[in-house]
């Protein structure tokens, strides 16, 4: 299956400057389908951004992230080609990971 | 067709509007695992005030120096775009809350040494609302907030 994270990491010299895009539907448990059934709340927990072995963006989000969320920011460091580790974990345990590559 | 068509529409925005209560109760009842480390209980908060003190327990006061980059009126509340930056020295944290929203607390962002204190992403907002940034540094709290006029509101899908 193709990876729900796009990731964007872009070295400038002293900084590296990321944009990531992750698939998710972010269910906030507050909308109700075309049934009147409430859609259970299924959303991002958390978002772990690593290089070099150490965490240097840990999100918390809450259902209020919009579906399909972007996170954009930026670290000291970071040169062209070295792997950066973008991990979440949702509310119902589910995962995903990928390594990409600074350009 | 016509006369169908606008009683469904009515009856649509009355489910709306229903379902904007029922799902409050829902939540409120449900106990779910969490991911390590995520602030369940902060997350819970229905205020801006319950939820920074549950997150840092500590007084925080107003800073120029927070830079909350928000638009004005947002036509869709399901995508707002914000972005938080700040001038201050050693940044360690820093959270966006919407105090109208169902649960105030929307999203917080530990950074570690190396990071940039610039955070940006996308929010639902159920309704036009204060947009609240606190930042983190010296251990120290510091915020900003600024209105967003919501003409379509986010909560409903």
């Amino acid at each position: 299956m193709a990876s729900t994270i796009r990731v964007r990491a872009q070295a400038n010299g002293t900084s590296t400057d990321v944009q990531a895009l992750i698939q998710h539907p972010m269910d906030s448990g507050f909308v109700k389908d075309a049934n009147g059934a409430v859609i259970p709340p299924h959303h991002i927990e958390t978002v772990t951004f690593e290089y070099g072995g150490k965490v240097v963006l840990h999100a918390d989000w809450g259902p209020a992230v919009s579906k399909d969320p972007y996170v954009k920011f930026s670290f000291k460091g970071g040169a062209k080609g070295d792997p950066l580790v973008v991990t979440w974990v949702d509310n119902l345990g589910k995962t995903d990971t990928v390594t990409a590559k600074i350009a | 067709m016509q006369p169908a068509s606008v009683s469904h529409q009515a009856s649509r925005r009355t489910a709306l509007r229903l379902l904007a209560l029922l799902g409050f109760t829902a939540l409120a009842g449900k106990v779910q695992a969490a991911a390590p480390g995520w602030p369940e209980q902060a997350f819970q908060q229905k205020t801006d005030d319950d939820a920074l003190k549950l997150l840092y327990g500590k007084p925080m006061e107003v800073s120029d120096k927070v830079t909350l980059d928000v638009p004005e009126i947002a036509e869709n509340g399901a995508v707002v775009p914000v972005s938080v930056s700040t001038t201050l020295p050693n940044v360690t944290r820093i959270t966006i809350l919407v105090p109208e929203n169902p649960s105030a607390l929307a999203a917080s962002y530990k950074l570690a040494d190396g990071a940039m204190p610039s955070v940006g992403c996308r929010l639902k907002m159920a309704k036009t609302s204060n947009v609240v940034a606190v930042v983190e540094s010296d251990g120290r709290l510091y915020s900003a907030s600024k209105e967003v006029k919501v003409t379509l509101g986010g909560c409903g899908g």
